[in-house]
């Protein structure tokens, strides 16, 4: 019997060994198994008071026996009963008690006419839309001027070299930051989920682009994982997808931000292009100086409109200062001695032209002179 | 490997230069501005777009490659072409 790698030599070999202990080391040995998807028919199915579901699954020459804890039975999305084709997600154990085979299913789902791939991808395409990963109102804007583009893809294959090709093209003032993964095989979901959460530990991206260009068609089971596909959405930056498939969309694509067929569709999304900005800028200083120029123009108007007003409004001042002049040298004539003698009075002053009041500033023959109104006159007081 | 070379410029002060630009295209289109001010932002729009083209036109793409360090932490270094 060897159950075990270095058990026949701990224990002596002539001594039978007990039931549990072999019971036991079968369980211990077959749980090491991987879980395993099993197609197969539903009968004697038995929902326990515990919660937990019982039955057997079927095939024609085969059955296993199934229990379905409470917990997963509370997950479960169809309805299960006697006769159903169902695909049974699970591990194989054994219940050492009964002394049988145990088949633990986590998972199961209808059988599908398009195959098991179909039934799985939709089964997970659900479980994303039900934690409302495919809800548009998720998908994030790109950054439209990036500083550093991240792209996620294996460091040997054609989807790096496509993109560092049109980036060159269209956008060289950025910087390309690779992260390397593997993208096809067993190890790459593993290997993707890694490179997502390193990638998500650089603070500097502002985008990144998630896929692998050309090979294989059936490879594309690592981005139709419903892990990756969750690690994907849960990017801190805005991602592209670019599996590099026109016809099949995966998981990764309904998650990513912005999906792109091909690699260099992902770089063209990701990264405006030199010469459009070049031209915007063209555009832009043209409307500047246009519009400084309109401005000028519209200020040197408004400056030899108001110097027009301007010389218009002195000369209403003008007119007005030389009515006013008018009326003032009308009323300074009025009070003009000048017109008291044109009234017939007149001045007396003597030689050194002091005004001559009362009788008494007049002096017998001293001679004065008399101012009429058109001139003077020499007299003498007797 | 090549060594680091200083970056020439921050595409993310582009995306600034771009919308101050607008800004100023819009201002200065209207019929209301201050002449003074119309003058201040034309010159502004200039020193602008002169540095706007510069930095179109220095760039070079840069290629680097981001690693887990051996202490888990995300470490960045350049990439020959």
């Amino acid at each position: 019997m060897n159950l075990e790698p270095g058990l026949e030599s701990q224990l002596p070999a002539d001594k039978p060994y007990s039931v549990s202990f072999v019971m036991e080391a079968a369980r211990d040995w077959i749980n090491k198994l991987r879980p395993v998807w099993v197609e197969g028919e539903v009968s004697d199915l038995t929902r326990a008071r515990s919660g937990h579901w019982y039955f057997t699954l079927k095939d024609r020459r085969s059955c296993m026996q199934c229990v379905l804890w409470s917990e997963d039975v509370k997950k479960l999305r169809l309805e299960l009963e006697p006769g159903l084709k169902v695909y049974a997600s699970g591990r194989l154990t054994v219940y050492p008690a009964q002394g049988r085979l145990q088949f633990t299913v986590k998972q199961l789902l209808p059988t599908s006419s398009e195959g098991f791939h179909a039934a799985r991808l939709e089964a997970a395409r659900q479980a994303l839309a039900r934690d409302g990963l495919l809800d548009p109102d998720r998908k994030r804007p790109l950054p439209a001027f990036p500083s550093v583009v991240g792209v996620l893809t294996s460091p040997d294959g054609a989807a790096w070299h496509d993109v560092v090709a049109v980036v060159s093209r269209r956008w060289p003032c950025c910087q390309l930051v690779l992260i390397g993964a593997r993208v096809q095989g067993d190890e790459a979901p593993r290997d993707i989920q890694r490179a997502l959460a390193l990638a998500a530990r650089y603070p500097s991206l502002d985008v990144l682009i998630v896929g692998r260009g050309g090979g294989s068609k059936d490879d594309l089971g690592a981005f139709n994982d419903e892990a990756v596909a969750r690690a994907v959405a849960a990017s801190p930056v805005p991602t592209i997808s670019a599996v590099g498939h026109e016809v099949d969309i995966t998981l990764t694509d309904l998650v990513a931000d912005v999906r792109a067929a091909t690699p260099s569709a992902a770089a063209e999304k990701a990264v405006p292009d030199r010469r459009e900005i070049e031209g915007r800028i063209a555009s832009l200083g043209a409307r500047i100086a246009q519009g400084a120029g309109r401005r000028v123009a519209y200020a040197s108007d408004l400056v030899a409109t108001a110097g027009h007003r301007m010389g218009q409004a002195c000369e209403r001042r003008l007119e007005r200062v030389r009515a006013g002049a008018d009326r003032l040298g009308a009323s300074l004539d009025a009070l003009s001695p000048l017109k008291v003698l044109g009234r017939g009075y007149s001045v007396a002053r003597d030689g050194r032209g002091r005004v001559l009041k009362r009788v008494a500033d007049f002096s017998p023959g001293e001679p004065f002179r008399l101012r009429v109104s058109d001139g003077e006159v020499d007299a003498a007081a007797r | 490997m090549t060594d680091p070379r200083p970056t020439t410029h921050d595409p993310r002060s582009l995306q600034d230069a771009l919308r101050r630009l607008e800004e100023i295209v819009r201002s200065l289109e209207r019929d209301d501005l201050d002449l003074d001010r119309a003058l201040a932002l034309f010159e502004e729009g200039i020193g602008r777009l002169r540095d706007a083209r510069e930095r179109l036109s220095e760039a070079e793409l840069r290629l680097r490659q981001l690693r887990e360090a051996a202490d888990g932490s995300a470490k960045i270094a350049d990439l020959g072409r």
